[in-house]
């Protein structure tokens, strides 16, 4: 079981641990929401969740926050187990998917509701203060008496950062939180959730199914799969170097072949596809003969050209991105494939247009093998 | 069709029922009341206020429904919360509906019924006997004002536990995390959450089971034994028995009187609650 349940339990050399899942399962009757995970969160970090719908990042993510208990293994914050304490004890906010923000107090109040919490009491205007210092860093300066169904979705979206940030948290939780908005005012979020979690230097725990969000935001990211932790790293590290073909199916686009390994040679392997082509690929783990694997190769990778060595490849679709162009292509024996062309070798070999019969290759480092799971 | 025609026929219904049930009987009790009583009962026309003069021969009726009613309300929400919280927040789904039918299975027999029953757990072979045998001697319940006050509570009950349950039950869960999250105890989260968010289900369930109270007849008359009046019960005197219309008017407009006055001092002040709290829309 070991080789599955991922070990992500190791963190740079100078990280400090803010956070750990120790061997941390959750049951919901007959459902196993949480398999085995064993996690690392380095002090001032943004971490990741990643995966499809129902994976349980939601579920990891609430055991974080205290509202639900670990069925076995132990959850630690700052060193400590905190299995069954409760989550108004814990130094740990959530900003929540749909904000959760109380409807029936304005925005100064929602915001000022943690530090109304705080025993002994905070003075009236000290929260007051921090109130109107936390509205400016999510840039909603003097909408305290503001009600919650007077803002946009986007500003509602800022309170509920506001209000979760306010206790200065040592661990802060997110899930999903742009998953309502729309994509622009998403691209701005993200660029927003950033700074202010470079400016606070508090650790951000995000949840997602977006992997552009993830990629783009997350120092590391943990993906998920039916419970488990299938693969935690830097974006880089999950895109040049994904475990396995799930991996590398979640993080970015590939173009996957199926196929056996024959021979194995220091870095390289052989995988006989099933279209009884022989390939040259480099293993990302271990592999041995007779193995399945999937050779995945990013689009941008493969070159196509007039002439020249290579699989022929026809032309079925051309999209112009401007900075690249997206080719859909279709090989005789190993179906369809997608090719990201760089506008300058467009331009050296002239636009190829549907229907065109070309050559694709690619370098035997970029064609990854990897476990087909 | 115009809109407005459209509009007219909604209305029309409903409005008509308005018109002859409650505007037109309630304007004959008005002209009653300034009447005089006619020798075979009924009334004389006229324009006299002797009947009101007398309305504090009837004052006994008036303080017991004065002081029972807003009782009565306020033990029915004591205890209907709970019950209502439990229901919306804490009770497993799968039994939800269940317990919510057990909450009107009451409703399926009549009142009338469900007061001999208590007659008889609240008479001398009942509750009493029972206290007896255990050394309480001489507990006098039936034909109290206690005996009422059990039995209204207990008959409205259902009423105040419906639209508190459906305020609780509307209220989003995830607040009450988000409440918890931010370091708020259980208890400040029941304060400062959800006890705000269902003041529009306490509002309605009072107002309510209030206005229904003051207009009791049957509780009273069951399980007070006479002794415990309600203008209810002055009212039915005073029309079936003394066939005494026009004081009976009076005592009716009163009693409509008073209530127009509560009920508005009520809704003014649940304004500006809602006002001061920044709060959700009541009602
Ligand atoms: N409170 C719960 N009761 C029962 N099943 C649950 C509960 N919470 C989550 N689950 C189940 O656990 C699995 C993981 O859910 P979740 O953590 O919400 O996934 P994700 O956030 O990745 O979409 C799902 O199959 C879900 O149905
Ligand atoms: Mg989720």
């Amino acid at each position: 079981m070991k080789h599955e349940g991922y070990d992500a339990s190791t963190l740079a050399a100078g990280q400090k641990t803010i956070a750990e899942f120790r061997n941390v399962s959750k049951r919901f009757g007959s459902v196993l929401a949480a398999n085995d995970l064993n996690l690392r969160i380095a002090k001032g970090e943004f971490l990741s969740f990643l995966g499809p719908s129902g994976c349980g990042k939601t579920t990891a993510l609430r055991m974080l926050a205290g509202f639900e208990a670990p069925s076995e293994g132990d959850v630690l914050l700052d060193g400590e187990v905190v299995n069954n304490l409760d989550a108004h004890r814990r130094p740990v906010n959530m900003v929540f998917q749909h904000y959760a923000l109380f409807p029936h107090m304005t925005v100064a109040q929602n915001i000022g509701y943690g530090l109304k919490q705080q025993r002994p009491r905070l003075p009236k205007n000290l929260i007051a203060e921090k109130v109107s210092k936390a509205l400016d860093v999510v840039r909603l300066g003097g909408f305290e008496t503001r009600r919650i169904w007077e803002m946009s979705g986007g500003q509602q979206q800022r309170v509920a950062l506001a209000r979760a940030i306010i206790n200065e948290p040592k661990l802060l939780l997110l899930d999903e939180p742009l998953a309502a908005l729309d994509r622009k005012l998403r691209k701005e979020m993200q660029i927003e959730l950033q700074n202010l979690q470079r400016q606070l230097g508090i650790t951000f725990v995000l949840v997602t199914h977006d992997q552009e969000e993830a990629l783009s935001m997350s120092d590391r990211i943990c993906v998920m799969k039916d419970g488990r932790i299938v693969q935690v790293g830097s974006p880089q590290e999950l895109y040049d170097r994904p475990r396995n073909r799930y991996v590398a199916g979640f993080v970015g686009t590939s173009n996957f072949f199926d196929g056996k390994v024959t021979k194995v040679t220091g870095t390289r392997a052989s995988v006989r596809l099933e279209n009884g082509d022989e390939v040259e690929g480099s293993p990302v783990s271990q592999v041995s003969v007779g193995q399945s694997v999937s050779i995945s190769v990013r689009p941008e990778q493969i070159k196509l050209h007039r002439s020249g060595d290579g699989a022929t490849a026809r032309v079925l679709n051309r999209i112009f991105l401007g900075e690249h162009t997206e080719y859909l292509v279709k090989h005789d024996t190993l179906g369809e494939f997608l090719v990201l062309s760089p506008r300058q070798s467009e331009l050296n070999d002239g636009p190829f247009n549907t229907g065109d019969v070309l050559f694709a290759s690619w370098e035997a480092s970029a064609a990854l093998v990897l476990d087909s799971k | 069709m115009s809109i407005r025609t459209r509009n007219w026929l909604l209305l029309a219904p409903a409005g008509t029922l308005f018109l002859a049930l409650l505007i037109v009987p309630l304007t004959v009790v008005l002209v009653f009341s300034f009447g005089e009583r006619a020798p075979a009962g009924g009334v004389v026309p006229a324009f006299t206020l002797e009947q009101y003069a007398n309305l504090p021969a009837r004052w006994t009726a008036f303080k017991n429904t004065l002081t029972l009613a807003p009782i009565g309300t306020l033990a029915a929400l004591l205890i209907a919360y709970p019950l209502a919280y439990f229901l919306a927040v804490r009770a497993d789904p799968k039994w939800k509906t269940i317990l919510l039918v057990l909450v009107i299975v009451p409703f399926w027999t009549s009142i009338l019924i469900r007061s001999y029953a208590w007659i008889f757990l609240l008479g001398g072979r009942g509750l009493p006997a029972l206290l007896e045998w255990i050394g309480i001697d001489g507990v006098r319940l039936i034909n109290t004002p206690f005996a009422v006050l059990v039995g209204i509570i207990y008959g409205y009950l259902p009423l105040m536990v419906f639209p508190i349950y459906v305020s609780l039950d509307r209220l989003d869960k995830r607040l009450l995390e988000a409440s918890s999250d931010l370091g708020a105890p259980p208890w400040r989260t029941f304060l400062q959450v959800t006890l705000p968010l269902s003041v529009p289900g306490i509002a309605t369930g009072c107002m309510l089971v209030f206005i229904l109270l003051m207009g009791e007849f049957l509780i009273p008359a069951m399980l007070g034994g006479g002794k415990v009046f309600f203008v209810g019960n002055a009212l039915v005197d005073l029309f079936l028995q003394s066939r005494n219309w026009a004081y009976g008017s009076a005592v009716a407009v009163a009693l409509v009187v008073i209530m127009l006055i509560t009920v508005t001092i009520y809704m003014r002040l649940l304004n500006r609650l809602g006002a001061r709290r920044d709060d959700v829309a009541i009602m």
